[in-house]
């Protein structure tokens, strides 16, 4: 218990320093001004969103074929850990685009793969409240999961070549686009602050997701006797 | 046996099973009509919008028929308990998928076709030019649509509100087939007609992933 408020408290600073970092440290941008300070928390959700569906392929691959339910437990963890931070993503994504573009939305090929990206993972939660029987609840999310993610960059691929009057990427973009360093610095800080609350969210809901799962392992057990 | 053969077979029984009743093929012609007549109604289709809007809206009344035309997929060989049956009589789980998508697509693509005349029509748009790359779209779309159905109709047999389920799980899967087919579309159905060679290509390639991930992963949807 002392462990888990001690990790706490470092990520509670973590994305405190964070903060500080995107309001005090990062120049203000020449053109957008103070607004763009909010690019630190939505790059840095969007990497860590994405890095926790990545983890809920492989939790989703090794449960395919180990059949362990610590992955399916690490995988449902991961998931709704990845769809907060794309929510989050998808949430400050038009607080952003509004004063700069003049509109809150746009279909462009990363805001429509990433809300895709979103939908699909809400299936994919959805699909585990619908299939009772646990092993099989495991099992099709899994597969399941596994087409989501495979989809991913066809979603992307299509929606980039046909439906986006895109702006230049800023991060690896083309010539012309680029940070300041500064800003790089404060950046991967931010993404590194956010892992680390990835990490501590996805570990509490694991435990949750474990305690849950032993307790209908007993249940089962119970109504067997 | 070998793949192909026990395909063919199996292939041979989805046919003979829908053209005893064809309740499938019914169905989805009433359904495709009846959103492509109910779509006129939201917008006025003069003749340049029918070129702008009508290919997406085609491919969308194709899709939402494809995810109700799907459901039965497994559905009746739950109900009727014979998946057990089908499982060893096959030694290769694959030939069930590939028997079963190849039916899909052959029913989606029979009501696709049979559609295209009555939105020819409706829409005012000229389809007998560009008609051989049509169906080649056609039928690289609708193979899309079975493959990635035919995987996700084997898990919402299995669930609660399967009926829901299965769009639910299906259509974001497919919006790259939906935005692909229709660039395509729109192309030849443009006032001068082109071939979107990249979108067919992507079709293909969408269609080859997908191929492959059933391939890998089907035997595991037909756990008992």
């Amino acid at each position: 218990m002392k462990k888990q408020i001690l990790a706490a408290l470092v990520v509670f600073f973590l994305v405190g320093a964070a903060a500080y970092g995107a309001f005090f440290v990062a120049p203000t941008e020449r053109t957008m001004g103070p607004i763009q300070r909010i690019f630190y928390l939505h790059v840095s959700s969007a990497w860590t969103g994405l890095t926790g569906f990545f983890i809920c392929f492989i939790a989703n691959l090794l449960y395919v074929f180990r059949r362990q339910p610590q992955w399916d437990w690490l995988s449902v963890s991961a998931a709704e850990v990845g769809l907060v931070f794309t929510t989050v993503v998808l949430i400050s994504g038009p607080i952003w685009a509004h004063p700069v573009w003049g509109i809150w939305w746009t279909w462009d090929a990363r805001l429509t793969s990433t809300f895709i990206l979103w939908l699909l993972y809400a299936c994919f939660l959805l699909l585990r409240t619908l299939v009772e029987e646990p092993d099989r609840r495991a099992l099709f999310s899994a597969l399941f999961g596994i087409f989501a993610f495979v989809d991913v960059p066809l979603v992307f691929g299509s929606i980039r070549w046909w439906r986006t009057q895109h702006p230049q990427p800023v991060v690896m973009g083309g010539s012309g686009s680029g940070l300041d360093p500064t800003m790089w610095k404060v950046l991967f800080f931010s993404w590194f602050a956010m892992l680390a609350l990835m990490a501590l969210l996805i570990r509490a809901r694991y435990l949750m997701e474990a305690a849950r799962g032993e307790l209908e392992i007993v249940r089962r057990e119970a109504e067997a006797v | 046996m070998s793949l192909l053969s026990s395909t063919g077979v199996l292939l041979g029984k989805e046919l003979r099973t829908e053209f005893r009743s064809r309740e499938l093929l019914t169905t989805t012609v009433v359904f495709i009509l009846m959103v492509i007549v109910l779509f006129s109604f939201t917008f006025d289709p003069t003749y340049t919008e029918s070129r702008r809007f009508g290919p997406g809206l085609l491919w969308l009344a194709f899709l939402f028929a494809a995810s109700l035309m799907l459901q039965p997929c497994f559905l009746r060989e739950q109900n009727n308990d014979t998946l057990s049956a089908l499982r060893l009589s096959v030694a290769d789980p694959f030939a069930i998928f590939l028997a079963k998508l190849a039916a899909n697509t052959l029913f989606l693509l029979f009501t696709e076709l049979l559609m295209l005349p009555v939105f020819a029509v409706l829409y005012n748009v000229p389809v007998l030019p560009v008609l051989g790359q049509l169906i080649l779209v056609f039928f690289l779309g609708s193979l899309g649509v079975s493959i990635a159905g035919t995987a996700l109709s084997a898990i919402s047999a299995q669930a609660h509100m399967r009926e829901l389920l299965l769009p639910l799980l299906l259509l974001p899967l497919l919006t790259p087939v939906l935005v692909a087919s229709t660039q395509v579309t729109v192309g030849l159905l443009d006032a001068t007609p082109f071939m979107e060679w990249k979108g067919i290509g992507f079709l293909v390639v969408f269609d080859v992933v997908f191929l492959t991930a059933l391939w890998l992963f089907g035997e595991y949807l037909l756990e008992e």
